[in-house]
């Protein structure tokens, strides 16, 4: 089994066969065509539009002018815009590094054959199969300090007790990653948990043999053998952290102040509310560059990787 | 087969001729709520008396009702009308020739005579009327508990700004939430216009958000409106950030908090609790008798069609949801008080009539910001203004920052 984004990706005209003479090859390229109309039109079409009504000066309706780069101008120079990439750089290294170790533990845990697994394990997923604008709304009240745990706390008699980060400025970002990381790391869990279960029982069986310590086969060993489950689990992770916007909308809607703004946000806000899709356009079209920027050298990495073998 | 088909065609007519179809409406809103909904259904119920059908389409959510509104529009299916602020909102839909005027009925109900400036400003574009307006909302109306100000020891109803932060003194001596605020960027700034209204007055409000007078924005009057503003943060409690402006009446209610600066849709809240103002709350419009009245407003606009049926049908909605006694019955409910003067008062609460009769005199009405600035400079500010809340910038700063949003 091969992760889902990165074969995708890689059947580039290298894999394809270049015969041209088999007639299943030719029924292959007819039933991929719809799917490839598909994301020709839809995917590289909308970017393109995307593309173009960010260089003209459009409100709520697209307008065909051309002013340049102007909005992207404007865009760098809007406090909320860097404050938002700033936040999505923090978070996202963060909740992609939790999700991973954590997802890894749990999966880990599971692997030892704990008793109840099959609990365990629906209970460590279910997060991530309900609505966050559900969940986050009970992170929000769990958050609030004149709500939540906080309070809980201090009515059982510790009165010092402060755990007020949600209404915090400096600190709301995190909560987000807190609530975030509860909701995938269960998703982390069950990609790599899979991949455990592929790994050659010999190999412990070897590992016993030479008195190996458990923990020792799992980070020197196994680790090293996940690396597909990994990346399946990091290029996932990456998307989500890219796109986030519904966690915050529950959670804190961008604040305290704009303390919590995230560009997906910036950019639903200005394709609606505030009636400026040329903005929003721009904003969109830097996000994409960020995503191909960050995900090219993996994806060409792990290209080479296997074509060295062959 | 030919002359079978001509005689039902024949029978066509014949029937449309007789029974002309009944003008038909389907209208896009985003008036969800309990009170919200009794005050559609009471526009609902006066059309289909006025021989009309009505085809409900209530979306939650105003952006997102509009944004289907608007997508509806270029994708050549639009509704009959739909709900947008007394704003700018409009203004590109109007500028590319998607919407129909209703000059007939703003002529034959003289909207110039009874509708206050600003709404009549902002659905009146080069001399045509695009929009039929339904509602005006007060935004800064300052609401206080009565429970909570004995409790405190406040004696009377604060008359002024500097009577004002003393009673949140008092409130907060008697460990009472000062200021029960909703800490969401719409809602502190709410807060904002009403200290730009209240300490800074008719003229800079004026200056400010109408003009963007650069020498009003660099001027000792507005910095000292942005820290009074600030200085109110300073009496709000710790769960205040993110909090619903519901919320935070329910807090007035409970006569936890003492005061909430807000709209009067929250006497919908009051009303669900069994509480009337006058007895268990009281509501100030402003302070002295010069204090400006900020009217925002709620417009139906009417895309445009061809169909003449269709656009009879528009005409009968927007003459139907101006007429007085339609504007009186759904202003009890939704908690606006009706666009024109013309009405029969007596049936509407002590705040509502306060508020009529401040709007009668011309020289109070001032525009909400929305009427002035466009979304997008309106969110920039709202932007600024929600992060000197809850930060601490110097005040230097914000002001030059207040300037660039208002020239985007």
């Amino acid at each position: 089994m091969q992760p889902s984004i990165p074969s995708d990706l890689d059947t580039g005209p290298r894999r394809a066969p270049r015969a041209g003479g088999s007639a299943a090859s030719r029924w292959a390229h007819v039933a991929l065509a719809p799917m490839a109309v598909t994301a020709i039109v839809a995917y590289l079409g909308a970017a393109l539009w995307t593309l173009r009504v960010s260089l003209s000066s459009s409100r709520s309706l697209p307008k065909w002018d051309f002013v340049g780069l102007a909005q992207y101008a404007r865009l760098f120079h809007n406090d909320r815009w860097l404050l938002s990439l700033e936040n999505l750089a923090l978070y996202g290294l963060l909740f992609v590094l939790a999700c991973l170790v954590i997802g890894f533990l749990l999966a880990v845990l599971i692997d030892r054959q704990v008793a109840g697994e099959g609990v365990l394990r629906a209970v460590f997923l279910y997060p991530y199969a309900m609505s966050f604008i559900a969940t986050g709304l009970v992170w929000q009240w769990l958050l609030n300090p004149e709500l939540g745990i906080q309070s809980a706390v201090r009515s059982w008699g510790l009165r010092g007790f402060r755990f007020d980060w949600i209404v915090d400025p400096d600190r709301a970002i995190y909560t987000i990653v807190i609530a975030t990381v509860w909701q995938a790391s269960g998703f982390v869990m069950v990609v790599l948990l899979a991949g455990l279960r592929r790994v050659d029982p010999e190999l412990w069986n070897a590992a016993r043999l030479d008195g190996i310590p458990t923990w020792r086969v799992y980070v020197s060993v196994i680790l090293p053998l996940l690396g597909y489950s990994f990346a399946t689990a990091f290029v996932a992770l990456l998307a989500a952290a890219v796109k986030l916007f519904d966690a915050v909308v529950a959670m804190t809607q961008g604040g305290p102040g704009i303390a919590s703004e995230v560009p997906a946000k910036f950019i639903m806000d200005h394709l609606f509310g505030r009636a400026n899709i040329a903005l929003a356009s721009a904003g969109s079209t830097v996000m994409l560059l960020t995503v191909v920027t960050l995900l090219a050298p993996v994806l060409y990495a792990r290209s080479r990787a296997r074509r060295v073998p062959s | 087969m030919m002359r079978n088909l001509a005689v039902s065609f024949l029978a066509l007519g014949a029937n449309a001729a007789v029974v002309a179809p009944p003008p038909t409406v389907e209208v896009i809103h985003w008036w969800t709520s309990g009170g919200e909904s009794a005050a559609i259904k009471s526009f609902a119920d006066a059309y289909r008396a006025a021989g009309g059908v009505w085809h409900d389409s209530a979306i939650a959510g105003s952006e997102q009702a509009r944004a289907v509104a608007i997508s509806r529009i270029l994708g050549g299916d639009p509704p009959s009308a739909a709900l947008f602020n007394a704003s700018k909102q409009f203004l590109d839909l109007v500028d590319q020739g998607l919407l129909n005027s209703v000059d007939e009925v703003a002529s034959r109900q003289g909207w110039d005579q009874v509708l206050p400036e600003s709404i009549l400003s902002a659905v009146r574009i080069r001399g045509h009327y695009y929009a039929a307006p339904v509602d005006i909302h007060m935004p800064t109306w300052i609401w206080y508990s009565k429970a909570a100000f004995r409790k405190a020891g406040i004696a009377g109803e604060p008359a002024t700004f500097p009577e004002l932060l003393a009673a949140l003194e008092k409130l907060k001596a008697a460990s009472l939430i000062p200021l029960a605020q909703g800490g969401q960027a719409w809602q502190e700034s709410v807060v904002f216009r009403a200290v730009l209204a209240n300490v800074g007055g008719r003229d800079l409000y004026l200056s400010v958000f109408r003009d963007r007078d650069p020498r009003a924005l660099k001027s000792d009057a507005l910095r000292n409106v942005l820290l009074n503003f600030k200085r109110l943060q300073s009496y709000v409690d710790d769960g205040s950030p993110g909090r619903n402006w519901n919320d935070a009446t329910a807090l007035l209610i409970t006569g936890r908090a003492g005061v909430q600066i807000m709209g009067d849709w929250v006497k919908a809240e009051f009303a669900a609790a069994h509480q009337v103002a006058g007895r268990d709350y009281g509501c100030i419009a402003g302070f002295g008798a010069h204090s400006p009245y900020i009217v925002q407003g709620d417009v139906l606009v009417f895309p445009k069609t061809a169909n003449p049926d269709g656009v009879r049908a528009q005409q009968l909605l927007a003459r139907v949801v101006t007429e007085p006694r339609a504007q009186v019955a759904f202003s009890q409910l939704k908690g606006s008080i009706p666009i024109r003067s013309d009405v029969d008062a007596s049936q509407l609460d002590i705040c509502a009539r306060q508020g009529l009769a401040i709007l009668r005199d011309r020289t109070r009405q001032v525009g909400n910001d929305e009427i002035y600035l466009t979304p997008d400079q309106n969110g920039a500010l709202a932007d600024l203004l929600s992060e000197y809340w809850n930060r601490n910038l110097p005040v230097e700063t914000v002001q030059g920052k207040f300037a660039a949003a208002l020239s985007e």
